[in-house]
C-alpha cells in the first residue's frame, strides 16, 4: 500500500484535517475577533466540500475493510453538501452571545460526526461499519444538548444518547448472531455465504432494528420527535437529513451488497414497516402545532416513502432512493431553514405563529411554500420527480399495493403541508410577525435550497449519473 | 421551436412580465396582453392544422415535438396535437381569456392572483398538449394546486373549506392517476423492451388484460373524479360556488374537461378492452351524474351552486358519450366539452358580475333585472339557451349528437340508460327556465337596483368573446365536427379492432 492509496479516503482526511485545524484555530485565535471563526470554518469546509468533487479512482483498503467506488463519493458529496448549507444557515444562532464561545466545538463536533457517517458509509466490513456508527452518533448527542442550560435541550441529548446506546446494542448483537454463524464480517464474503439459517434470519432482525432506531422507522421512532423538539434548531435540522440520510445511504448499500439471499424475508419486513412509517408519520404530523415537532413526523413519513425506493432491490430503486435524498435535502433544508430565520428573529415556533406571514414577509413565505411543495410532491418542483421515480421503482418490482398506499399518504401529508401554507397565505393574524430582512447567510442558504429545489427536479442528468453508477441485486 | 412549445413558453413569459411589472395597475393589462397574444395563437394554430389536414397530411398527431428528458427510464417530453386538442385549446384561449377580463376589479394582492390564475392555464396548456404521460400528469398537477391559493385567498364563502375539500380531492383523483399510469407504463411494451411513456407508441401495443382490468378503473376514476363523476363529484357544487368569478369560469369551463379529455386519450384509448367490460358500472354512475346533478340544480337558491350542479350534469354527459365508444357520442362529447366550456364560462362571469351589482346570489332576493342591467340579462338568457339544448346555439348540436350515437347501441341496458340520460334535457330546462323568470323577468325586488350601471367595456368583452364561439358552433358545426370526427378515428379503429378477436 502506498500513499497515493490514501487519496481513496480523501473525504474522510480532509475531515478530520479540518477538525485538526479548528483545534489549533481554538488556540490561536484571537479572541476579540471570534466572530470571523465562524466565517473560517464554513470557507475550511468549503474547501473540504469542493475537494470531495474532484473525481478520483475507486478502490479499496485496508484488506477491504474500507471500500472507494463512485457511488460512496457521489453520497459523501450530497451529505457534504447537505452540511454545508446547514452550517451557513446556523451563522446568525453561533452569533448568540451563549453560543458565541462554543463557536469551534459546534463545528468540530459537526465534523467528527460527518467523518463517522463516511466512514459507515465506505465500510466493507461490519467493524468498521459500526465504528463509524459510533462515531457518527455520539457527537450527535453532545450537539442536541448544546445549548445544555435549556431543559429540553438536555433532554434531547440524554435522550438520544440513551436510545443510540440501545440500538448499537441491538444491532450490536444481530452482528455477533451474524458473525457466529457465518464465521466472517466482511461484505463481499458475508454476501457469499449467508445462508437463510433460522439464526442468521434472528441476527439480520436485529441489525434491522438498529438501523430502523437510526432511519426512526416505526416502530422504532418514539425518540424522534422529543429529540427533533428539544435540540437547537440546527442540530434538528442535522439530525433529520444529513444523519438519516447517511442511515439510508449504508442500509441500501448493505442490504443489496450483504443481504441478496434473504431479499425475499426483508421484503416482507419493508413492507410492513414502510406502509406503517409512512402513514403514522402522516396522521401524527396533523396534530403538531410546534413545526420542529411537525417537521419531524413529517420526515418520519418521508423515511416511509424512501422505503419505497429500496424495496424493490432492483438498480432503479437505489438511483430514486440516492435521487431523493438530494431532493429532500434541499427541500427539508429550505423549510428548516425559513423556520430557523424566524425562530432566531423572533423565537416564535409555531404554525399559529405564521399566521399572514406573507403580507409582512412574502420571501420566506414562497420559500417555506415551495419547500413543503416539493416535499409534498407537487410539480414543477423536485419532490415531484423524486416520488415519482420512488414509486415506479417500487412499482418494477410489482409493489403496486405500496404504491397506491403511498400516493394516498401523500394526500394526508398535502393536507397538513397546506395547513401551513394557508396559515401564511390564508389566516387573518392581529399582530402578525413583523417584516423583517433575513441576513446575508440566511438568504444563501435558503437560494441554494430553492435553485436545488428547482434544478434536481428538471436536470435529468443528475439522474441519470446516478443510474449509471448505482446497482441492484 | 415548435408551434406547441408557445402554448407553454407565453404564459411563463407573461407571469416572468406581471412579477417584473411595479405598478400595480398594469398587471392586468400585461396579463391581458399575455393571453390576447395566446388567443392569436391559438387561431393561428386552427389555421396551420386545417391547412396541413387540407394539403393532404394524415399522421394522427400534427406538430409533434419530442425531446428525451430521462433516457433510462424514456421520459420524453413530447407535444402533438389533433383536431381535438387544437379544439380545446383554442376552448381554452377563450376562457382564459376572457377570464382575465372578468376578473378586472380584482385589488387584494392583484399581481399574486393574476400568476396563479396563468400558471392555472400553463398547466391546462400543457395538459392538452402533451402525448407523453409523464409530462401529462406533470400539467395536470400543475393545473390543481394553484386552485387551492386562488380559492382560499380570493373565494367567498366558506372559502377554506371549498378549498382544502377540492384541493385534496383532487389530488386524492391524481394519486389514482398516478398508480394507473405507472401501472400503464410497466406494461406499454412486450416484456423485455423499453418501457414507453408515449401515447402513441403504446397504442399500437395490447397491454394484457389482467393489467388492464386493474388500470382501467383507477386511470378512469382519476380522470372522471375531476369530470364529476357521481360519486367523487362533492368538490364541484363547494369549489365553485366559493371560488372567484375568473376562477370558476376556468375550473367549469377547462378544467373539468381535463377529466373528459383524458378519459378517451388515456383510459380508454390505451385499454380499450377493459373499458368495454366495464363500462356498463361506469355508464350507470354517470348516468345518475346527469340526472342527479339536474335535479340538484333545481332545489338550489345560490345561482353559483345552480350552475356548479349543471356542471356536474353536463360533465356527466361527456363522460356518459365517451363510454359509448361509437364515434358519433364520442365526437358529441368533445363538442359537448367545448360547448359546455364556453357556455358555463359564459353564467360564472355573469354571475360575478351581477353579484357585483347586487352583492347577493340568492335568486329570491332578486329579480326583474331585465330592466336595469339589459346587456348581462341578454347575455344571461342567451348562455341559459345554450344550455338547455336551444337549437342554433353549440348546446343543441353537441346533445343531439351524443343522444344519436348513444341511440345507435342496440341492446337493452344502452338504450335505457340512453332514455334516462335524456330526461335531463326536460330538467335542464326547468331549473334554466326557472332562474330566467326569477331573476331576470318580472318586477323589479329592490329598489336599489336601480342604480345599477349595466356593463363596463371589460365585462363587454369577457361576455361577447364567450358568446360568439357559442353561437358560431351552434350555427355551423360541420367544420368543428369534421375536425374532430377526422381525429376520433384512430381511438374509434382501436375500439374497433378489439371486436376482431
Amino acid at each position: 500500500m502506498n500513499l497515493q492509496d490514501f487519496l481513496l479516503m480523501r473525504q474522510e482526511l480532509l475531515l478530520a484535517l479540518a477538525v485538526i485545524t479548528m483545534l489549533a484555530a481554538e488556540i490561536f485565535w484571537n479572541p476579540a475577533k471570534r466572530s470571523s471563526k465562524s466565517l473560517f470554518a464554513v470557507i475550511l469546509f468549503s474547501v473540504v466540500t469542493a475537494a470531495g468533487m474532484i473525481p478520483s479512482e475507486e478502490g479499496f483498503l485496508f484488506g477491504g475493510m474500507y471500500i472507494a467506488s463512485s457511488l460512496t463519493t457521489l453520497m459523501k458529496n450530497i451529505l457534504n453538501i447537505g452540511v454545508l448549507i446547514i452550517l451557513i444557515q446556523s451563522f446568525t444562532w453561533l452569533r448568540k452571545p451563549e453560543n458565541s464561545e462554543r463557536v469551534s466545538e459546534y463545528f468540530i463536533l459537526i465534523f467528527s460526526t460527518l467523518a463517522g457517517m463516511f466512514f459507515m458509509i465506505s465500510a466493507g466490513h461490519f467493524l468498521m461499519f459500526y465504528l463509524g456508527l459510533e462515531l457518527a452518533t455520539i457527537p450527535i448527542a453532545a450537539l442536541a444538548a448544546f445549548e445544555r442550560y435549556k431543559n429540553k435541550s438536555a433532554e434531547a441529548g440524554i435522550k438520544l444518547i440513551l436510545i443510540s446506546a440501545l440500538s448499537s446494542g441491538v444491532l450490536l448483537y444481530g452482528l455477533s448472531m451474524i458473525y457466529g454463524t457465518s464465521g466472517t464480517l466482511y461484505f463481499y464474503d458475508l454476501s457469499r455465504v449467508f445462508r437463510a439459517g433460522s439464526l442468521q434470519i434472528l441476527g439480520f432482525i436485529f441489525f434491522f432494528a438498529g438501523m430502523a432506531f437510526k432511519i426512526s422507522i416505526v416502530p422504532f421512532h418514539l425518540w424522534t420527535a422529543d429529540v427533533y423538539e428539544g435540540a437547537p434548531i440546527n442540530i434538528t435540522s442535522y439530525l433529520s437529513v444529513i444523519s438519516k440520510g447517511a442511515a439510508l445511504f449504508i442500509f441500501i448499500l448493505i442490504l443489496y451488497s450483504v443481504f441478496p439471499v434473504i431479499k425475499v424475508s426483508w421484503q416482507k419486513t419493508i413492507l410492513v414497516t414502510s406502509i406503517l412509517t409512512m402513514t403514522i408519520g402522516n396522521l401524527f404530523a396533523i396534530r403538531q402545532q410546534n413545526l420542529k415537532r411537525f417537521l419531524a413526523f413529517s420526515s418520519i413519513s418521508q423515511a416511509g416513502y424512501i422505503l419505497l425506493g429500496i424495496i424493490g432491490a432492483n438498480q432503479l430503486g437505489m438511483t430514486s432512493v440516492v435521487y431523493y435524498m438530494i431532493v429532500y435535502i434541499f427541500s427539508n433544508l429550505g423549510a428548516f431553514g425559513v423556520v430557523t430565520a424566524i425562530s432566531n428573529a423572533t423565537g416564535k415556533e409555531n404554525i399559529d405563529d405564521y399566521n399572514g406571514l406573507y403580507h409582512t414577509n412574502p420571501g420566506l413565505s414562497l420559500t417555506m411554500t415551495l419547500a413543503l411543495f416539493s416535499l409534498a410532491g407537487i410539480p414543477p418542483v423536485a419532490g415531484f420527480f423524486g416520488k415519482f421515480f420512488l414509486f415506479t421503482a417500487a412499482a418494477e418490482k410489482g409493489f403496486y399495493f405500496l404504491v397506491l398506499i403511498a400516493v394516498l399518504n401523500t394526500i394526508i401529508s398535502l393536507y397538513y403541508y397546506l395547513l401551513v401554507v394557508k396559515a401564511m397565505f390564508i389566516n387573518k393574524n392581529e399582530n402578525p410577525i413583523a417584516g423583517f430582512k433575513s441576513d446575508l447567510p440566511t438568504r444563501v442558504a435558503l437560494t441554494i435550497c430553492i435553485a436545488g429545489i428547482f434544478a434536481t427536479g428538471f436536470a435529468s442528468i443528475i439522474f441519470e449519473y446516478i443510474k449509471s453508477i448505482s446497482f441492484g441485486v | 421551436m415548435d408551434i406547441l412549445s408557445f402554448f407553454i413558453i407565453i404564459p411563463l413569459l407573461t407571469i416572468t412580465g406581471i412579477i417584473l411589472v411595479k405598478d400595480m395597475k398594469k398587471v392586468k393589462i400585461v396579463a391581458a396582453l399575455g393571453m390576447g397574444i395566446q388567443l392569436i395563437l391559438s387561431a393561428v394554430l386552427i389555421f396551420l392544422y386545417v391547412s396541413e389536414r387540407k394539403g393532404g397530411n394524415t399522421d394522427e398527431m400534427l406538430f409533434i415535438k419530442d425531446i428525451v428528458w430521462f433516457r433510462s427510464l424514456n421520459i420524453h417530453y413530447a407535444v402533438g396535437a389533433d383536431g381535438i386538442s387544437v379544439a380545446m385549446i383554442g376552448l381554452t384561449s377563450i376562457v382564459v381569456f376572457a377570464g382575465i377580463f372578468a376578473s378586472w376589479e380584482v385589488e387584494f394582492l392583484s399581481k399574486e392572483f393574476f400568476v396563479s390564475l396563468i400558471l392555472l392555464a400553463t398547466g391546462v396548456f400543457g395538459f392538452f398538449i402533451s402525448i407523453d404521460l409523464f409530462t401529462l400528469f406533470l400539467f395536470y398537477e400543475l393545473a390543481v394546486i394553484p386552485m387551492y391559493l386562488l380559492i382560499g385567498i380570493w373565494g367567498s364563502g366558506p372559502k377554506e373549506y371549498s378549498a382544502m375539500k377540492l384541493t385534496l380531492m383532487l389530488m386524492g383523483a391524481s394519486a389514482l392517476l398516478l398508480v394507473g399510469i405507472i401501472g400503464i407504463y410497466m406494461n406499454s411494451v412486450p416484456e423485455g423492451n423499453l418501457r414507453t411513456f408515449n401515447i402513441l407508441e403504446i397504442k399500437q401495443y395490447v397491454i394484457p388484460m389482467n393489467a388492464q382490468r386493474v388500470f382501467f378503473p383507477l386511470t378512469f376514476v382519476g380522470f372522471g373524479v375531476l369530470g364529476a363523476l357521481f360519486p367523487f363529484h362533492t368538490w364541484s357544487p363547494d369549489g365553485h360556488s366559493s371560488a372567484p368569478t375568473a376562477v370558476s369560469m376556468l375550473h367549469a369551463g377547462v378544467l373539468m374537461k381535463l377529466g373528459g379529455y383524458g378519459a378517451f386519450r388515456v383510459a380508454i384509448y390505451l385499454m380499450p378492452e377493459a373499458a368495454k367490460e366495464l363500462s356498463w358500472l361506469f355508464l350507470i354512475l354517470t348516468t345518475i351524474s346527469v340526472i342527479y346533478g339536474a335535479f340538484g340544480a333545481i332545489v338550489q337558491k345560490d345561482l353559483k351552486y345552480i350552475n356548479a350542479y349543471s356542471s356536474v350534469s353536463h360533465c356527466g354527459l361527456v363522460l356518459f358519450a365517451i363510454l359509448m365508444m361509437n364515434k358519433t357520442a364520442m365526437n358529441g362529447a368533445v363538442i359537448q366539452m367545448i360547448s359546455h366550456g364556453l357556455m358555463t364560462a359564459l353564467f360564472f362571469a355573469l354571475i360575478g358580475m351581477i353579484y357585483g351589482r347586487t352583492h347577493t346570489r340568492i335568486i329570491n332576493e332578486m329579480g326583474g333585472l331585465m330592466k336595469v342591467i339589459p346587456f348581462l340579462s341578454v347575455c344571461y338568457v342567451i348562455a341559459g339557451l345554450a344550455s338547455l339544448g336551444l337549437p342554433g346555439l353549440s348546446g343543441f348540436v353537441a346533445e343531439m349528437t351524443i343522444f344519436v350515437g348513444a341511440f345507435q347501441h342496440p341492446d337493452l341496458f344502452h338504450r335505457i340508460v340512453t332514455i334516462i340520460a335524456i330526461t335531463s334535457m326536460v330538467i335542464t330546462a326547468v331549473y334554466i327556465l326557472r332562474v330566467i323568470a326569477i331573476l331576470l323577468l318580472g318586477p323589479l325586488k329592490n329598489t336599489q337596483f336601480e342604480s345599477f350601471g349595466d356593463a363596463k367595456w371589460y365585462e363587454k368583452t369577457s361576455a361577447i368573446a364567450l358568446i360568439l364561439p357559442v353561437a358560431a358552433i351552434g350555427l355551423a358545426p360541420f367544420w368543428l365536427s369534421s375536425m374532430i370526427g377526422l381525429s376520433m378515428q384512430p381511438i374509434i379503429d382501436k375500439i374497433m379492432s378489439i371486436n376482431l378477436f
